[in-house]
């Protein structure tokens, strides 16, 4: 009696999932099929003519490998520079007192609060004399800027969380500083911290306005390629081919990242 | 394993004044209990010898070893946590070798001393578990172990049943006696519960607002009270203030002897010391509670008052009936100080 009960399906549940699938997977789906579609017309509900072509079209240029290349490669230093600025600030922030420790903070927060555009172009404008602009480094710089917010804050809150008293029963079985921070903190803090470093290599993969702004026409990153594209001619299934070639590493990180993914890493991570 | 004073330690936090001028020596082998309210001090005291707090005065030795300036990982004292502060991103046997492998002992040697540990508390074959698979009674055990694995010299716990049912913290403190007794190590124990306090102390240090009120062995302290303080903390007491004339108290209710000098006085006296008469005095019966054990009999006094007195049995005294009040074993205290006690013999007998 009682398995059965157990086993009778959650009819809201289950209506609330599917609706949530079809608006987010509904999308992705769509653009999925028109990568390999050639030929789909109205009121075809799928493509007519199946296909690699645009597939072939797309990697076959050498302007896709390089963008695709200098994607990765800037969101890795961009992510690594700012894990290694970053982190050792969070935990300062969370756990050290100095003086204008909440201002500093807050000014670090509020770059998200300005309109980003303005902030990209008066930056420009000062790169521009330092001769950054269209440069690697000058886009990884701009870029940094946006990842400040993600690895400050969560980091901040992940090492807040953790209960001092963990520390201390570290320090009391014989554990230096040092020795509490790797064997205690850190994990302890990891889930949150992973998921920080997630979203700031995501984020920076999918940038486009810095990127645009400071590094157009030399650095070309695979968003600012495809907006090329877009703009040169029309055709969806090249969007499409690029739209699937950028989702790739986002989901690879998230396979890898799912282990501390989940909602009660994250909450703890976070000190809920 | 070893003996621990505490010479006029002191702390202050900003212009708060923690605890001030704590004298305290524990011999070997002994379990002490430090007893107060919150806010006494009682676990700034116990984190200064554990070395989380460092002492703004006075010293703590170890065996006549100074470890005043020594921070918790190099001194021979390990900490039991209230809230077991267990690693959860390690397994049991994780949580309790951390300290051996710290150590650098062979892997060999930290397995078999994790089984150990854990045969110790009644955890054995655990040592794979995750630490949120575990009740918090299972937790507390594992934290034990993880203090007693590196044989401290001194264990230190801080409130550790505190967020555990009556039952399971009565059956721990139980067992956590009986291993001290068979280790035969040295402890200090922190509560807020005397009845915890006078279940596990060989000596109880009753604190509040940072001084120390009274260290005593639990019978010494339950029939001694030094201060009004103590007397009203530990156990029931009846605290009546009372004028004393000619070697007599003088009060509405009752008479009874204090060769003391003439003047104001506090008297102390159990509920179980108060005996009654019924007919006649000036107490008015407010209330009888049935214990089934035990009843308690509330008194209104003439002045407004109000005094309990514990029964054996349950007196069939309708309320309002007027009773006499004979106070048997009593203390009078002045300016929080103790000036007589009716009690020293029985106190002495007990311990003779």
């Amino acid at each position: 009696m009682r398995v059965a009960a157990r086993l009778r399906p959650d009819w809201i549940g289950l209506v609330l999932a599917v609706t949530l699938a079809v608006a987010i997977i509904g999308p992705m789906l769509v653009v999925g099929l028109w990568a390999f579609a050639e030929v789909w017309r109205y009121p075809s509900l799928l493509p007519t003519e199946w296909g690699l072509r645009y597939w072939g079209m797309t990697l076959g240029r050498a302007d896709v490998w390089t963008a695709l290349a200098t994607s990765l490669q800037l969101s890795f230093v961009v992510t690594l520079a700012s894990a290694v600025i970053c982190l050792p600030a969070a935990y300062a922030f969370a756990r050290l007192d100095f003086p204008g420790r909440n201002l500093f903070f807050l000014s670090f927060l509020s770059i998200q609060a300005f309109p980003r555009f303005g902030l990209l172009i008066t930056i420009a404008t000062i790169f521009l004399s330092l001769g950054l602009v269209g440069t690697f480094w000058g886009v990884a710089i701009i870029q940094l800027v946006n990842t400040l917010m993600f690895m400050i804050w969560i980091p901040t809150a992940a090492f807040q969380g953790v209960d001092r008293r963990l520390e201390e029963a570290a320090r009391d079985v014989g554990a230096g500083p040092v020795r509490v921070f790797w064997s205690v903190t850190l994990p302890q803090a990891l889930p949150a911290i992973v998921a920080a470093i997630m979203l700031t290599f995501v984020g920076t993969f999918y940038e486009t306005e810095g990127a645009w702004l400071i590094g157009a026409p030399h650095v070309r990153t695979m968003p600012i390629l495809m907006i090329s594209f877009i703009n040169n001619q029309l055709v969806i299934q090249l969007g499409a081919v690029l739209s699937v070639l950028l989702w790739v590493p986002s989901f690879v990180f998230l396979l890898a990242a799912r282990r501390y993914l989940g909602p009660q890493g994250l909450g703890r991570g976070l000190g809920g | 394993m070893a003996k621990l004073e505490l010479r006029g330690l002191g702390k202050v936090f900003g212009a708060t004044v923690a605890v001030d001028a704590f004298d305290l020596t524990v011999a070997d082998g002994e379990l002490v209990c430090l007893l107060g309210p919150s806010g006494s001090g009682k676990s700034t005291v116990l984190r200064m010898i554990g070395g989380f707090e460092t002492a703004s005065t006075g010293a703590v030795l170890i065996d006549g070893q100074d470890v005043t300036r020594l921070p918790p990982e190099r001194r021979p004292t390990s900490m039991m946590f209230q809230s077991h502060a267990l690693w959860s991103h390690m397994t049991v046997g994780g949580n309790i070798g951390f300290g051996l492998r710290l150590r650098r002992l062979p892997r060999a040697e930290i397995a078999r001393k994790v089984g150990e540990a854990l045969a110790l508390v009644g955890l054995a074959g655990m040592a794979e578990r995750r630490t949120d698979q575990l009740s918090g009674g299972q937790q507390q055990r594992v934290a034990l172990a993880r203090s007693l694995v590196l044989e401290p010299k001194i264990l230190l716990l801080d409130e550790p049943f505190a967020s555990l049912d009556q039952h399971l913290r009565e059956r721990l403190r139980e067992e956590v006696r009986d291993l001290q007794q068979r280790l035969g190590i040295t402890m200090v124990f922190v509560t807020h519960g005397q009845d915890e306090a006078l279940a596990l102390a060989d000596r109880i240090v009753v604190m509040r607002d940072g001084v120390m009120q009274q260290v005593d062995r639990p019978d010494r302290l339950y029939r001694q009270p030094r201060t009004p303080f103590v007397a009203g903390f530990i156990g029931q007491m009846n605290l009546i203030a009372v004028e004393v004339a000619g070697g007599q108290i003088r009060h509405p209710a009752f008479d009874a002897a204090a060769p003391v000098a003439d003047g104001p006085a506090l008297l102390a006296v159990r509920p179980e010391a108060v005996e009654l008469q019924p007919g006649r005095g000036a107490g008015r019966v407010h209330r009888v509670t049935d214990f089934g054990s035990h009843a308690v009999v509330e008194i209104d006094l003439p002045d407004a008052g109000r005094i309990k007195a514990l029964r054996p049995d349950v007196p069939a005294a309708a309320p309002d009936t007027a009773v006499t009040i004979l106070p048997r074993r009593y203390h009078l205290y002045r300016e929080d100080r103790m000036i007589w006690s009716s009690d020293t013999v029985t106190g002495e007998v007990a311990h003779a």
